[in-house]
């Protein structure tokens, strides 16, 4: 790949295929599908945070004459499969809003109806609400067989410790002898939902000869069809999974809640049925993001030169085991330092929460929240600019990473020279305002992806790809093909296949569509255009390397002629049948994705209010296809990240009840409570990918935590430790300090 | 199944006679934005009174005498009226402060005032004013001031077969005027962490002579606190006066502890608000 490569396309800002159909309302997202005969499928809840579950009475609802079917945890085909345990309790309800049984009826209020009558035996246990508890000598076990992975020695008795990690380079206690100031501080991060709009749902037919399909919103409807051809031990090929219009993921909508269980209850029924979840339950029984008490110690030379980073992490993995995004959590923390002496251990403990689940470079926010704030810290007590001190110790080409790799050319250095020199950094702040800058790295990823081109035999061609578009890939697709075949932009229909319509395709998720689907794109247009030879060179007697594709025309090199694409196709039958490019590939080389961001935040003093007053993002995208999409990447990771910093938590009780599932207590940020945030796009390419593309999906939502933790410490003199700094957390921190 | 049966009289005593004779739950309807939400997953039989087709319900006529405001006027109508504004504007920006242009559209002071959440916020700045609710009911009309009307978590003084049919403000003295503020975490769409009322009057030279302060969100009622007032009365509203009225408002509350706010933060927040209220409130009656 040349830097010097000329597009025709990539890099414009043309009008997205899905765009009419959203703003009109006509698009169809997971609710938006009726079958004839249809009914409506509910699921119980538990109302207690952590329960022995001693029986379940189903039959007064099974009685309810608009009752088709009832199903429960023994009604699962296959009981070994991943995640059937938080589809459906067993015996144990582990959290507020575990799935505990499920009806289908005539209608939704029947279904209601029915869920009360229910009867469940529950023997309440004492909740275990936060990492120390989880911890603690005699903590009240969530699963009495649960051994901790990863100890040195083998634990002889069950905790709630699910896995215990660590990784290091060079020499830590060295480094830290080395240094002449050391900053060293514990941070807590709260629970927080993914927040997409669009709730849960499906629509799902299982018929007499075992065929079945399934309607739902997914990030990844192959990952839908496994897991749930696993837990109903079905064949794959007997599952059709069609991915709706999708309105917001954010790794939220990865994994599967409702559709096995839809699935059952249709089985059971005969009838099509339809699952939607509500507000309530989205917060209760989806998966949030890891909650998590990290604590950093970082060790620089008066010079500015770091010596050691150290890192000690634990995230609550919710109910189950394994379930936090602590692996890449202690992967990223440092990697924006080339430090010779690291550190990093890592727990992952289980509480009586909803099961994690991924959120927006799972893991990262959290870890390098910690980091960067003890940068900050630390650039401080060595009175270095910021940027100048993360300048003097970024990681670049080549630097060695704690987790393996040594990193290819990456972009940290130019995003942090983007900072300094942008407006924003030169503003001068008033009275009760203060500045945070953070960096964030995330290292995105490939994988397989499918893709199939059909040409029509008017020379225009439909774009089947198997990735849930969630940010608007579709228009990247459809500009990377045009690119490619040298053909007009809107001749090129992306849509998404449906699982029988292509081999498997990995989710969206990872930062990884743009760059594996794309690439795959780019493969199967490369296909297309050299079967366009190919048939062009029938057509001519000569050979396809006599054939120049250019412009969308096939042009005879050794002769006379020129065939446009139009042409070919509408003679496709003659010269050999129809024209369609595949681009099966499993995609390697992501290029890692550096963000930079800056915070001006105002606080007032009285109150503890925060005002966020101006906002930079800047990241490395390797190359933008299409630069509006890639700056609202940025623009929703730093809004997310500003929530998680400034107001976004559950809340629970003393019993473990969630008090806030809903949106107005679940304070996600308003359009009014942002300001515009300001993008800026750094292009360092990506030297695997044809276009120099990286993942930009993710870095955005890292570096705000801590951006906005300074910004916020800045203006008010303190070091805040805890997110989210909400209003009476900021009032009391300047409370006790007077 | 669960059935609602909705009338919509055209009279007051259409009205009273529907509430006064029903069988089963009843409910006052008005512009809906509390009521057609709390009535999601009811599992009773209701009748929903629906009183916005009752003349005068819907109006406001403003005198000499002060505001007659029918309860059921639309805040998007009601905050549009610039001669209101122009004496109460403490008021019309609290009812202005209730969800976004799509619930102003519909919701009403009165409703606000009848579903009696201790956070709503037309409550501190109607009491602020000294406005008085008239009930109509079977057994005739009764007038009762604002702050005696709540009574507690949605509570509130009107029995079976009452309802509100005219909220009465009266006409303020010469150099006064109100504000209303409250504290959320966010710039709308949020409920009141803490809201305070404030109408002042001031004499020739700056002097308070006249104050009224109410405090929201902090109790299980909205509350008039007569020691913030009196801190004012007889000052210039200067910082020492400001603060002690400050200190009377967070004295008398007695907030709880929530997904919303603690109780150490809303007992200084509300101060706060007091006090800048009280500042407000003085810049516009000075004039
Ligand atoms: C998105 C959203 C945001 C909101 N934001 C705010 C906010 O910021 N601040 C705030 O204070 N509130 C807020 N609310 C709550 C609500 O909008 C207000 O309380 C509003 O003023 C209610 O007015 P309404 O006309 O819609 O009342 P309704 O819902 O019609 O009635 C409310 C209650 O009063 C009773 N009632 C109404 N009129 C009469 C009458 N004349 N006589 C007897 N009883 C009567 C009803 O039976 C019901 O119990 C919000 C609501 C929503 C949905």
């Amino acid at each position: 790949m040349s830097e010097a490569q000329e597009f025709k396309h990539i890099g414009q800002r043309t009008i997205r295929p899905d765009g009419h159909d959203k703003v009109t309302g006509r698009a169809n997202y997971a609710a938006d599908l009726a079958l004839p005969d249809m009914i409506w499928g509910k699921i119980l809840r538990s109302p207690h945070a952590h329960a022995n579950i001693k029986g379940i009475d189903t039959s007064k609802a099974e009685a309810h004459p608009d009752v088709f079917a009832v199903a429960t945890h023994a009604d699962i085909p296959n009981s070994d499969a991943g995640g059937v345990l938080n589809i459906l309790a067993k015996d144990k309800a582990l959290y507020h809003g575990h799935a505990i049984a499920s009806v289908a009826a005539r209608t939704e209020a029947a279904a209601e109806e029915a869920l009360a009558l229910i009867e469940v035996d529950y023997e309440v246990l004492q909740p275990v609400m936060s990492i120390e508890e989880a911890m603690a000598d005699g903590a009240p076990l969530l699963h009495e067989s649960l051994m901790t992975k990863g100890l040195a020695e083998e634990p002889t008795s069950p905790s709630n410790v699910a896995s215990r990690m660590e990784m290091n380079k060079g020499d830590i206690e060295a480094g830290f002898a080395e240094a002449d100031v050391i900053v060293e501080r514990e941070f807590r991060t709260a629970t927080v939902h993914q927040g997409y709009i669009e709730p849960h749902a499906c629509t799902v037919r299982y018929d007499e000869d075992g065929q079945s399909m399934i309607w739902c919103s997914t990030q990844g409807h192959f990952g839908v069809r496994q897991s749930t051809a696993d837990i109903l031990s079905m064949e794959q090929s007997k599952l059709k999974v069609i991915a709706s219009e999708i309105g917001g993921g954010f790794g939220g909508k990865l994994g599967v809640y409702l559709e096995p269980v839809a699935l059952i209850l249709s089985k059971k029924s005969g009838r099509p049925v339809k699952m939607q979840m509500d507000r309530d339950e989205v917060f209760k029984g989806s998966g949030p993001g890891a909650a998590t008490r990290n604590k950093v110690k970082i060790g620089a030379k008066k010079d500015g030169s770091i010596t050691a980073m150290e890192a000690h992490l634990y995230y609550e993995s919710g109910a189950f085991p394994g379930s936090s995004p602590l692996g890449p959590g202690c992967m990223t923390v440092f990697t924006p330092y080339d430090v010779e002496n690291q550190y990093v251990e890592g727990f992952d403990v289980v509480v009586n929460k909803a099961r994690c689940a991924a959120y927006r470079a799972p893991g990262a926010p959290q870890s390098e929240y910690a980091a960067e704030m003890v940068i900050n810290e630390l650039a401080d007590e060595l009175g270095i600019d910021p940027i100048d001190f993360r300048l003097q110790n970024a990681a670049k080409e080549g630097t060695q990473t704690m987790y393996g790799p040594k990193l290819k050319a990456v972009g940290l250095v130019e995003c942090l020279e983007a900072a300094k020199n942008s407006d924003q950094y030169k503003t001068a702040l008033k009275e009760n305002q203060g500045r945070g800058l953070a960096a964030g790295f995330w290292f995105n990823v490939g994988g397989d992806s499918s893709v199939v081109i059909n040409m029509n035999q008017d020379g225009t061609g439909t774009i089947v790809e198997g990735s849930p578009d969630i940010g608007g890939s579709r228009a990247s697709m459809q500009m990377m093909a045009a690119e490619e075949l040298q053909m007009p932009v809107d001749s090129l229909i992306p849509v998404i296949g449906d699982t029988q319509s292509l081999p498997h395709s990995n989710p969206t998720g990872g930062s990884r569509t743009t760059f594996a689907t794309g690439m795959a794109v780019i493969e199967a247009a490369a296909d297309v255009v050299s079967q366009f030879k190919e048939r062009a060179a029938a057509t001519w007697n000569v050979t396809p390397d006599q054939v120049e594709w250019k412009d969308g025309v096939a042009i005879n090199t050794s002769g006379d002629g020129e065939l446009t694409a139009a042409q070919i196709c509408a003679a496709a039958s003659r010269t050999g049948g129809q024209i369609s490019g595949r681009g099966n590939i499993n995609a390697q080389g992501a290029g890692p994705s550096f963000a930079v961001h800056l915070a001006d935040i105002e606080v007032d003093p009285d109150t503890g209010q925060t005002t966020v007053i101006r906002y930079t993002a800047i990241q490395d995208a390797g190359k933008a296809i299409h630069p509006s999409y890639v700056e609202g990447q940025f623009q929703g990771g730093s809004a997310q990240g500003i929530g998680w910093a400034l107001n976004e938590e559950y809340v629970y009780n003393k019993d473990g009840l969630l008090e806030n599932p809903g949106y107005l207590d679940y304070r996600v940020p308003l359009a009014s409570d942002l300001p515009m945030i300001d993008t800026v796009i750094v292009e360092v390419p990506n030297a695997f990918h044809p276009y120099g593309v990286r993942g930009v999906g993710e870095s955005g939502i890292i570096p705000p935590l801590a951006a906005c933790g300074t910004a916020v410490s800045k203006a008010i003199g303190i070091w805040m430790t805890e997110l989210p700094m909400s209003p009476p957390r900021i009032l009391k921190a300047i409370q006790d300090k007077s | 199944m669960v059935s609602v049966v909705y009338e919509a009289p055209d009279s007051i005593q259409g009205a009273i006679d529907l509430l006064a004779n029903a069988t089963i739950t009843t409910k006052v309807l008005a512009g809906g934005t509390d009521l057609i939400i709390q009535m999601q997953g009811v599992n009773e039989e209701r009748l929903v009174v629906d009183v916005k087709k009752i003349p005068g319900m819907m109006d406001a006529t403003l005198s000499d005498k002060g505001l007659d405001l029918g309860p059921s006027m639309p805040c998007a109508e009601f905050t549009a009226r610039d001669d209101i504004k122009a004496v109460y504007p403490g008021l019309v920006e609290a009812a202005y402060l209730i969800g976004s242009t799509q619930v102003q559209g519909r919701c009403s002071v009165g409703g606000n005032l009848c579903n009696s959440s201790p956070a709503a916020d037309t409550i501190p700045a109607l009491i602020a004013n000294g406005a008085q609710c008239v009930i109509k009911g079977p057994g005739g009309e009764r007038t009762v001031a604002v702050e005696d009307f709540v009574t507690g978590v949605a509570q509130n003084c009107m029995d079976k077969g009452e309802l509100l049919t005219l909220i009465k403000i009266p006409r303020p003295a010469a150099n006064t005027s109100d504000a209303y503020l409250r504290f959320i975490p966010r710039t709308e769409m949020d409920i009141a962490v803490a809201g305070a009322g404030v109408s002042v009057t001031l004499d020739d030279d700056g002097t308070c002579t006249a104050a009224r302060v109410a405090i929201g969100a902090v109790a299980i009622t909205a509350l008039l606190v007569p020691e913030a007032a009196q801190a004012l009365i007889g000052t210039k509203l200067d910082e020492d006066a400001l603060q002690a009225a400050a200190d009377a408002a967070s004295a008398a509350s007695k907030p709880i502890t929530d997904r919303r706010g603690t109780v150490e933060f809303r007992t200084h927040v509300v101060g706060v608000l007091v006090k800048r209220a009280a500042k407000i409130a003085a810049e516009r009656a000075g004039g």
